[in-house]
Order: C-alpha cells, then structure tokens, then sequence
C-alpha cells in the first residue's frame, strides 16, 4: 500500500445557477493575460450542449484519456511513446483556436475617436488573434441556457451515446427541454493522461496534494498534455508557447484557504476536502475492463481514514497528522464515499478525475410540481426520476460511463432527504422507511441535509495547510508580496518580458514589435528569486541587497 | 580572409552555439519552446511540418556522414567515389526536396495566415532568412555540381571540417573549392551560431526521456517555496 493524500473537490449541480462567477474570478485570478483570451480554467457549460472545446467529449476525434489494449493493459488513446515522438512535428488531434472560440476585444477607441456623422459610432469587435474585424460566431458558452439547442443540442456527444439507448428521451422541444449546468476545472486525476502524454516530463502531480501542475521552465511546448486531457482542461498558451492549466489555486490551497472558483461560488455548492487513496491501486482500478465499473473501482480505491491501519501507514508515508485529521472530517469523502450521493464526470477516460459531482435532482421537484402532483413526496419523485424529462440516462452519460444505477440511487437519496426534512419542517414525525427505502438512517438523511444544506465555509473547505514549520507564513497576509509564480507572462502574471503582453516595444503606428530574442534579464530573474523579505518586514532596501552579494 | 572565414569563424560558431545554449539555458527556461503556432493554423502545418523536419534530419546525417565520414572509410567498404556520388546526390536530392518543399509551405503560411504573422517576431524572421539561404544554397550547391561524379567535397572539405577538431585548421583545404559550397559553409556556420539565440533551441530538447520514464511524474512540493528562503553567505541583517 502506497498512500497518498489528494486535495478533491465535489459539485453539487442542484445549486448551480449557471451565474458564471466562479469562471469570472478564476479568469481574473489565473488567465487575464495575453495568450490566454480563450482559456477558462473554470468554465460552466450548460448540459445538454457541446461543451467548451466544442464537443470535447468526443473522443474518437480528440483521443484524450486512456483506453485498454487487446492485453487489457493501459495506453494513452493518443498513441504510445513510439507514436507521440514519432508525430511530435506536428499533432493532429489538438483542438484549434476555433474549436474553443476565437477571443475578441472591441474596437473602443472608436466610441470617441470618430467624426462627428450621421449615425452613432460603434465599437466592431476586433479579434485578439489576428487583430483584425472578426464576426463572432461562437464563445465559451455560446449555448448558455440551451441557446441554439433546437439547431446545436444534437452536436452534444453525451445526447448522441443516449439516443442510440433510449430514442426519443432527450428532447428538444421548447416545452419539452431540461437543462442543468455542469462547472468544469481540471479533475486533478489520480491516473492523469496529460501527465502521460508530457514528452518533456514538465508535467507532473504533486506527492503532497495530488495538484496536477505544469513546470513552465520545463514545458517545451510539444501540445501532446492538451490531446491527452479528455476533458480538454489542458491549453496552450499561444504567447509563450507553454501549457498552462487550473491550478487547484495551489498558492492558497497551501496556506488552507480554497480556491478562488469555491470562495467566490455564489451558491455554495462546492466542497473542498482531502481523500487519502492507494497509489498502487490506481492502475489496477483504472483498467477495470467493464467501464461502467470504474465508479466503483475508484471508490476501492480511496482508503477510510478512521481506519487504524490506514492513519498508521499514513503516518509510516510522512503524511502529517493534520492531513489524516482533514481527510477525517472531509465533506468531499462524506459526499463521495459515506453518502455516494457524488458522482465522477466521465469514469470511462480512465484517468480517475478527483472533482465529482452530485447529480441535480431540482429540475425533476420542478417537473413534477408543474404537474400539480406534490413534488416533495417521495413516492412520486422516486417515480418521476425514471420517467421525468432529465433522462437517468443522460446523467448516466456524464458520470458513470451510462450505468444508470448509481445515478438513480443517488438521486433517491436526494428525494428521500426533501420528503424526509419536509416532515422534519413541519413538526411530523418521519416516516422511517423513506430513509430505509435508500439504505440509510433517519439520523444519516439529516447528517447528509446538514452538509448539503447548511453547511457554513469551515464544514464546505476543510482545507489542510502545507505546514512546514513556520506559522507566520501559514497567514495570507504573512504571504510575500510578489507570488512565487509571479515572472514576467507566467500564471502569476507580473510585468512584461518574454514574448510578453503584446511582446515589445510600442512603433509609433501602435503596432507592437516582439522582442528579438526571449529572455528573461539576468538581474531580474537573481531579485525575483532572492528577495522574499520575511513576513511582516519591509522589503530589504536594495543597498542593503548589493552589500550582501559584494562580500 | 581565408584564415578569417575558415580558421576563426568555425570556432567563432562553435563558441557561441555552445556558450549561447548555456546562457540560455540558465537564464531563459522559461523562453525555451517550440512557440508553436499549430493553435492558429493547423492543416497546413500538419503536413509541411513532418515533411520539413523529417527532411532536415535527413539533411544532418548527410552532413554528418559526408564531413565526418573519411574517404578511406567508405572505400575500405567498397564504396567507390561514383557509388557514393549517385547515393549522395539522389538521397540528398530527395531529403533537400522535402525540406525545401516543407519550409516552403511553413513560410507561405506564416505570411499568409494572419494570426501566424501576427505571432511572429523580428527574431523568427532573421532565423528563417537565415535558414531557408543556407537550404537554398545547399541545394544549388549539390545540383550546379551533379553531372558526372559531382564535386567531390570529401577531399576537400570534409578534411577541412575534420582538421577543426584538432585545433589546427587545415584552412587551404579550401581553395578551389566552388563558390556556392563556401557561401554555403558559411551560411550554416551563422546558422549553427544563431540556433540558441533563436527558437531553434528547441532542437535540443528532443524528449528521448519520454520513452524510458514511468507515465505518471510524481514530483515533491519544493520546501523552499514554502518557508522562509535560507540565509545566504554574507553579513547578518541589520537588526538582527
């Protein structure tokens, strides 16, 4: 047994508006750069719909995630070693600009600049690519709130698998529509394929978090991670020619606090918490042949952290004993494990994703009151969820690879908890079967409501830090004022540099020219590695600096 | 000038490819990749980019073999001077003609595609100026000199080339030798000193690793990003 810990998230889609503001602040926070328009590390696609990449889930064309050889072993969809170094040149399976969308800004000079005429002057959106006039024709999330679903909603991959199952369940039809959104990030995989398909070996994940991290020094810009990722949650960032992906907001991961898309979420419907797992199962659990099976061979492979052998080998691995204590009161291993109310996104990649989802049971209550029937009554919802217009198999396509066992039982549970509170609110006593009818207790229903419903910012993010001796440094205002990622176009953002902002100087048409060669200043790069003042100190003055490098 | 062109710029070259990397190495981690534009344009350079470098790759075992590759050798073989003549023009010929095909077609699409042209800075201009001479050259060198047994540069300057290992330049080697084989020579030696100064660098990081590591990279947390950085040699902080 190899253990590890992992930093997992769950999403409860019940709660998703689809506002977009965890999108909004992760872009502000991570991808406002040159380079990076189109990148949403976080984006909320409204389901059914294509997606972002457009119809990313198709893997026949993308070949993203792992499949099984005729030996039943694991190999990257995207070819092999052989083949990856083979066809390095170039790589056909990587999506292009237009499969994401092509980012544009407006032409506002215009609003003021132009003489004085006849008709109000426009701001005509001006591609950041080409910088020329464009026509938008798509976006991130073009097919927000099905939008377009009459004429794109058959594009989704996920329709297309159910139609063949059941025909006519996914519907179109104003009247007859159900939507619910679906917030991506990077799943953070115990079995990354983007890690696996880095020639350069600049991707990697990280022992103490499981964060799947790009190592910008080492990235050469070979594209093979953004075939690799099914989920489409590797991009390339066309200014420096690196990779660049959601971080798992590590800088504030470490010091306990959550990520920006979490903070930030509106509904509160994201839970942040540890998982310790077997290292040496992954592969085993990965290549379970039956791929409506992987949901449960991921579960096999997480360990119970109030088991005593489990919190020993944790101690023998170096795990810290807080790690083992936050994976104890994780709500994400509640959500996952104790409850199984939450879902992988797509088990049959085989990367074991580690963000999960609990699947949305709102437009069935909603369904099924406009129907005049009480839609908190467990007898009816139990029967709508098989017949309603969200199709099982649907939700089925998304997070178990289309077995639609665990989706129902997981969305019983969630009926049996509205029926169960419902009589809690009005002062009756509940009727136990309706808890037995879904293998749990009265007392684990209301466990379960506590968590989903009311659970405060502690019970949602019980983050461990990465502590490491000096307590000052755990304080985000005890952080350094310049991040660590914080060099000239990196992820951090600072200053212009190589290949930078619209890279170079200023001509005086307003072009700008590139730099004639990239680097990094030399003088630079010493102070931006070398001068961390301490906590709470004042930066050291820079004479102070030279002195200490002259001796 | 002969000492000037084939005694010291070779050296000249030499230093700065291998100084250059160097410098590059340390201080521009983070400016060392391909650039790809595939992001932008993708049909094209789907097949003009294999076609070239395939192609190019050829190009250097030619040159390998013919600079580095005595005559003796080939003939203790049995490899005659016209065998070697036909092999070397038809292959040449043939690997040439993908690579100039394919920098070709990358070049047109640069200019052509205007986000490509917009991600291409003054630096990739000069290297692909530079680059596409000393193939051009290259490949006018060879065909101006094919009929019969061809020029034979092996007694001339693959000497030459060889005599700069040993410190001790055999520069008369390169009298008489033709005119387009000496721009080229020199051409290539400002394009092997170019290569760390320009996005060529990515040649040397041709991922070979990849086929030996395990899949998944496990890599720890560095220590160092997380307390405070260790005291460095020198005077203690004021205040301290």
């Amino acid at each position: 047994m190899r253990i590890m810990a992992q930093i997992a998230m769950v999403m409860n889609l019940d709660k998703c508006i689809g506002c977009h503001t965890c999108s909004v602040t992760c872009k502000q926070a991570w991808t406002n750069r040159r380079g990076m328009e189109y990148v949403w590390f976080n984006n909320v696609e409204t389901r059914p719909g294509q997606g972002y990449p457009r119809r990313y889930e198709d893997q026949d064309k993308w070949r993203g995630g792992w499949e099984l050889n005729k030996r039943g072993a694991l190999k990257l969809k995207g070819g092999g070693r052989f083949r990856k170094l083979a066809g390095i040149f170039s790589n056909p399976k990587l999506p292009g600009i237009k499969d994401y969308y092509e980012p544009w800004t407006y032409d506002y000079q215009n609003l003021t600049d132009a003489p004085l005429g006849d008709d109000f002057p426009v701001a005509r959106p001006r591609s950041q690519i080409t910088g020329k006039p464009m026509k938008i024709e798509w976006s991130s999330n073009w097919d927000d709130n099905l939008g377009g679903a009459t004429e794109h909603g058959d594009l989704d991959p996920m329709v297309q698998q159910t139609r063949q199952q059941a025909s006519d369940k996914v519907k179109f039809a104003f009247e007859q529509t159900f939507m619910f959104y679906l917030p991506r990030i990077c799943e953070h995989c115990l079995n990354p394929s983007c890690v696996s398909s880095c020639p350069s070996g600049a991707m990697y994940k990280r022992v103490e978090d499981g964060i799947v991290l790009v190592d910008q020094d080492h990235c050469r810009g070979w594209r093979m991670c953004v075939t690799g990722c099914p989920y489409k949650k590797v991009y390339f960032n066309h200014r420096t020619g690196k990779a660049e992906k959601c971080t798992m907001c590590y800088p504030r991961v470490e010091v306990g606090l959550p990520t920006v898309c979490s903070e930030t979420c509106v509904g509160r419907l994201r839970y942040l918490g540890v998982i310790l797992y077997d290292a040496d199962r992954v592969t085993g659990a990965a290549r379970t042949e039956d791929e409506r099976d992987l949901y449960g061979a991921q579960l096999d492979v997480f360990l119970d952290p109030e088991d005593a052998g489990v919190q020993r080998a944790a101690e023998e691995a170096g795990i810290p004993y807080d790690w083992v204590e936050a994976a104890r009161r994780s709500p994400v291993r509640a959500l996952i494990s104790t409850y199984k109310v939450a879902l992988p996104l797509h088990p049959e990649y085989r990367t074991m994703p580690m963000v999960w989802y609990i699947p949305p049971l709102s437009p069935v209550v909603d369904a099924l009151t406009e129907t005049g029937h009480d839609g908190e009554d467990h007898a009816n919802l139990f029967g709508a969820i098989d017949t309603l217009r969200i199709p099982v198999e649907y939700l089925a396509q998304l997070f178990t690879a289309g077995d639609v066992v665990p989706v129902r039982s997981s969305l019983e549970k969630l009926a049996a908890m509205r029926s169960h509170m419902r009589a809690v609110n009005l002062g009756q006593l509940p009727d136990r079967s309706i808890a037995e009818s879904v293998g749990m207790t009265g007392d684990e229903i209301e466990e379960m409501y506590r968590l989903l419903a009311i659970a405060k910012y502690e019970d949602r993010y019980v983050i461990p830090t990465a502590a490491v001796g000096d307590a000052r440094r755990l304080e985000e205002s005890a952080l350094p004022d310049s991040c660590s990622l914080d060099y000239a176009e990196g992820p951090g953002m600072g200053g212009e540099g190589p290949f930078g902002g619209d890279s170079g100087r200023t001509t005086a048409g307003g072009r700008r020219l590139l730099p004639v060669v990239s680097v990094e200043n030399f003088h630079l790069s010493k102070e931006r590695q070398t001068t961390d003042p301490a906590a709470g100190e004042a930066k050291a003055p820079e004479k102070f600096t030279k002195t200490e490098e002259s001796s | 000038m002969t000492t000037l062109i084939w005694g010291v710029l070779p050296y000249v070259a030499f230093v700065l490819l291998v100084a250059g990397t160097v410098w590059r190495y340390l201080y521009d981690k983070f400016g060392w990749t391909t650039r790809s534009s595939q992001l932008y344009e993708s049909r094209l350079l789907n097949i003009a980019s294999p076609v070239f470098h395939y192609g190019i790759l050829f190009v250097l075992v030619g040159h390998l073999v013919g600079l580095f590759v005595p005559m003796s050798w080939t003939d203790a073989i049995g490899v005659g001077e016209h065998t070697y003549h036909l092999f070397s023009l038809y292959g040449g010929t043939a690997a040439g003609a993908l690579v100039v095909l394919g920098i070709l077609t990358l070049i047109v699409r640069r200019r052509v595609n205007a986000s490509v042209f917009r991600a291409t800075t003054r630096n990739d201009k000069l290297m692909y100026v530079v680059l596409f001479a000393a193939i051009a050259l290259g490949m006018a060198a060879k065909l101006t000199h094919a009929s019969g047994d061809g020029y034979n540069y092996r007694v001339s300057i693959g000497p030459w080339a060889r005599s700069l290992f040993t410190l001790n330049p055999d520069t008369g080697r390169m009298h008489g030798v033709p005119v387009l084989y000496q721009i080229h020579a020199v051409v290539g030696m400002l394009l092997i000193a170019l290569v760390p100064f320009t996005r060529l660098v990515h040649m040397f990081s041709a991922p070979v690793q990849y086929l030996f590591r395990p899949y998944v990279v496990y890599r720890s947390r560095d220590p160092r990003r997380l307390a405070a950085r260790p005291e460095r040699r020198g005077w203690e902080r004021a205040g301290s």
